[in-house]
């Protein structure tokens, strides 16, 4: 089915992608009459130049990981969850919820709750449109992109009319008691004595995204329900000859997706704002399809392609408040532009790259 | 080409036509390698090769569907370009696709007059068409209804119309891709009636099979691919089917395996009035009756498309069924909750599927993960409840791909990477190895090349032997009788006969087939 060698498949390709990413970038940001290579020494040095950058650089990965986590292994089951955007939400009401509702004594257990309540709060939105799929065909792109905005309107809805704090004028819950405060890179480093800035909300939820990322390399590659689902993303009709039932695959993958998009809640929702906002997730959910795309949906390309998009992210701001030519729209623009080479145009540059690797043959 | 075109092409000694030095390769596979041909006008000239010999490819360029990448092509003495199909068309060349190219709802008339349009009505297109349908019905009995819509005719006469379309675009060189495979043997015995009767007016045909009975039957001249080369071309009359399998194979071949008589024990799997629905809500298998007993191979023969393929599926587990099955005595449920292929499996039936790439394999798994599918939940592949066994499922592979002679023995490659005949052993050694009391087994060797039809004969005969029930589903006649010690015969969702497989013949099978039930025997 390709012609390319393995480490063609997932270094160069994503790579030349990236290249002319930049490239494309750099001719709009030269249009406007910036310095592109300028504006390149500014986002990598603001991403990744300073442990400043790298917290805020790695505090927007962890975010990408979750909801590229969630992607991936719908795709392995061939079923391209685009409701991690509403999952996660969703998922931020089941933490925000187990944080305002139970008087914790102290994080340590506050968080696995929160893990559990963003998990599963998650994993329900995501059953519905599976269910709708499983038993009734419902496209589940359609479904899970409706859900998005259900799932918007509903958080809406809590925030102004049930969770909001009383006396309060902005749509937000109170905040978490200090209990359920989650440590920061700051303070995690401070107890091994190394020093590291304040501000950066990179918190214990990275690590908690790492061990997803091998849970899901083991759950995938090395278990009887990873085989399962990947039987089943091949081909529908083999999975039903070998017994395996294309609605239990569908419904357990969508709820194991929709439950790590939900997870994406403990970093921001518990771990940044300590509160319940309006936009908990802010585009993450959309950026996790790119991430997982990058990644060649496996989960060591989705922890490098979540670093990559927190870089650019972090790298935005900066380059926003350094370069005032450069407005918002312009970073937004240059994001767009990574996502559209790396995911939409990947055949692009594929099937140059298969005529040129069979010439060698 | 035009009638002057024609009359000069019958008084010259020319070939209709000559291929000269053609090659063709897709990346590093060469599919034709210098091949040169020359079909004399007014002959069948046969083709035959086992699959990826490059018979399709080299048959693709004359018809414009690809380029060669060096050689010439001489239509009756003239070097002639085919860039594409039109230009093939234009040179008097038509093709009857293995795999109809007709529009469903359209009626014959208008499927023959498609894409050969005159002018802006198709009023005079349709009227010239009508005409040399019915001139065309009794001269070689190509007699079709003009007016009957596509989706209504039989296999047969749709291929009719596929030779009509050509003959109306005065095609004077005819190619035909495995025309026999979807047709009983009398509609086969008619369509090779009609291409001697178009050879006997002129027209030269090129007949693409594998299947040796029908070069024998049909052919002038026959000429033999292996590995993209043109290994010989022969006068029919001359050859013998055991010199063309030797040609297409590079050795000896047994065409007919040896076969200890049977000894049949116990019924293993009694079916009592299986029915199934089709997918228009039709009744695909109408209350089905048989019974396979230990140590015997029963032959399921029919036309394709006649309910064999929802038989296979009832039993295996992947659709749905009303009626009675009863494996060891014992019934199984046909589609309630535990009607799913697991269930079966554990009952004790391995089910080899008709179409192995999309039902047998999961082509991008590879070869060590193919050897448990369907069977991943054994003990044996786990480590935990969870987890699996990788090592024991690779080392596994390793010992059946050398037990079953699959090429190459690399666990790692992934399925789509070998060859038809080497997916096959990988789908027969998981099913075998696991020793099953029933052993329902499709197409066993479709698409498969000679020299591993016979080991895979071999496989299958060994596991009767060794007192096992074997059901056998085939088109390939041929097939059927060489294996089975009975045979029941599919039409219309029904078994319409049943016989001992010493009692019969092909002919009184190739009746049944069509649906002729003959008198009752006694």
């Amino acid at each position: 089915m390709t012609a390319l060698p393995k480490w063609a498949d997932v270094a160069l390709i994503p790579a030349i992608n990236l290249v002319l990413a930049f490239f494309v970038s750099g001719l709009i940001v030269m249009w406007i009459g910036e310095n592109p290579l300028d504006a390149m020494t500014v986002m990598i040095k603001g991403s990744i130049g300073s442990a400043y950058g790298w917290g805020y650089t790695l505090y927007y990965a962890t975010n990408f990981i979750f909801t590229g986590l969630a992607v991936a292994i719908a795709f392995h089951a061939r079923l391209f969850n685009i409701g991690g955007e509403g999952q996660a939400a969703i998922g931020g009401i089941g933490a925000a919820l187990v944080c305002l509702h139970f008087g914790w004594p102290h994080w340590t257990l506050a968080f696995p709750a929160a893990i559990v309540g963003a998990a599963a709060f998650g994993a329900a939105w995501a059953a519905i449109p599976a269910y709708l799929q499983a038993s009734r065909g419902s496209h589940i792109v359609i479904t899970t992109i409706m859900f998005n905005f259900i799932a918007s309107a509903l958080l809406v809805y809590l925030l102004v009319n049930v969770m909001k704090a009383p006396g309060q004028m902005a749509p937000e819950s109170r905040g978490f008691p200090a209990e359920a405060h989650l440590p920061t890179a700051h303070e995690m480093l401070a107890w091994i004595g190394v020093s590291f800035p304040r501000s950066p909300p990179v918190n214990v939820s990275l690590l908690i995204a790492f061990a997803a990322s091998a849970l899901v390399w083991v759950l995938i590659w090395r278990t009887r329900l990873g085989y399962a689902i990947r039987a089943m993303g091949w081909s529908e009709p083999a999975a039903i000859y070998a017994g395996i039932r294309p609605f239990r695959i569908i419904m357990i993958t969508m709820m194991i997706s929709g439950g790590l998009a939900g997870l994406m809640a403990i970093n921001t929702v518990m771990g940044e704002a300590e509160r319940l906002l309006l936009d908990p997730v802010q585009g993450a959910g959309f950026v996790g399809i790119a991430v997982a795309l990058m990644g060649r949906s496996h989960p060591v390309g989705v922890v490098l392609a979540a670093i990559l998009f927190g870089m650019l992210y972090q790298g935005g701001v900066e380059l926003e408040f350094e370069m005032p030519a450069v407005s918002r729209e312009m970073v937004l623009v240059i994001q767009a532009l990574v996502i559209l080479f790396t995911g939409a145009l990947e055949n692009m540059v594929r099937a140059p790259l298969e005529r040129i690797a069979l010439m060698f043959r | 080409m035009n009638a002057n075109g024609s009359d000069l092409r019958r008084n010259t000694a020319a070939p209709a036509i000559e291929l000269r030095n053609i090659s063709k390769s897709f990346g590093a596979v060469i599919a034709n390698r210098d091949i040169s041909l020359s079909v004399a006008p007014g002959t069948i000239h046969g083709i035959v090769g086992e699959n990826g010999a490059g018979k399709s490819t080299l048959m693709s360029i004359l018809y414009g569907f690809y380029r060669a990448d060096a050689g010439e092509i001489f239509i009756n003495g003239a070097p002639t370009k085919i860039p594409d199909s039109k230009a093939a068309i234009a040179a008097g060349i038509g093709m009857v696709h293995q795999h109809f190219k007709l529009v469903h709802n359209f009626t014959v008339l208008e499927n023959v007059v498609l894409g050969a349009e005159d002018g802006l009505t198709l009023r005079p297109t349709l009227a010239r068409a009508r005409k040399l349908l019915t001139d065309l019905a009794d001269e070689y009995e190509l007699n079709v209804d003009p007016n009957a819509v596509v989706e209504d005719l039989s296999v047969g006469h749709q291929q009719r119309v596929e030779i009509l379309k050509a003959l109306f675009r005065r095609a004077d060189i005819l190619i035909l891709d495995e025309p026999t495979g979807v047709l009983t043997p009398p509609e086969a015995d008619h369509l090779f009636r009609i291409l001697a009767s178009l050879r006997d007016e002129g027209k030269t045909i090129i007949l693409i099979t594998h299947k040796l009975r029908e070069i024998m039957a049909a052919t002038d001249t026959v000429s033999v691919m292996r590995r993209g080369e043109m290994t010989a071309t022969l006068k029919t009359s001359e050859t013998s089917p055991e010199q063309l399998a030797e040609l297409m194979v590079g050795r000896k071949v047994l065409l007919r395996v040896d076969k200890k008589p049977a000894a049949p024990g116990p019924a293993v799997l009694e079916v009592d009035g299986l029915q199934v629905d089709g997918e228009r809500g039709e009744t695909a298998l109408k209350n089905i009756s048989f019974t396979v007993r230990a140590g015997e191979v029963l032959g399921v023969a029919g036309v394709a498309g006649n309910g064999q393929s929802e038989l296979l599926r009832a039993l295996g587990g992947i659709s749905p069924a009303k009626g009675t099955v009863r494996v060891n005595g014992k019934a199984i449920d046909l589609a309630g909750a535990d009607s799913g292929a697991d269930a079966r499996r554990r009952s004790g039936i391995a089910h080899v599927p008709e179409d192995r790439q999309s039902l047998g394999l999961v082509m991008e798994f590879k070869a060590w993960e193919n050897m448990a599918f369907g069977y991943h939940d054994d003990p044996a592949f786990s480590r935990t409840k969870w987890l699996l066994d990788i090592e024991a499922m690779r080392s596994l592979t390793g010992v059946a791909l050398n037990k079953y002679d699959v090429r190459p023995v690399d666990p790692n490659l992934v399925a789509r990477n070998f060859s038809g005949g080497n997916q096959q052993k990988i789908v027969l050694a998981r099913e075998i190895d696991r020793n099953p009391d029933l052993l329902i087994v499709g197409q066993p060797t479709r698409g498969v090349d000679i020299g591993a039809i016979e080991f895979i004969h071999q496989r299958v005969l060994e596991l009767r032997d060794a007192g096992k029930a074997v059901l056998l589903v085939s088109v390939e006649l041929d097939e059927i009788l060489s294996l089975s010690d009975r045979i029941a015969v599919m039409f219309a969702g029904e078994i319409i006969g049943t016989r001992d497989a010493s009692e019969t013949d092909e002919k009184e099978l190739g009746l049944l087939m069509a649906g002729i039930a003959g008198e009752a025997r006694p």
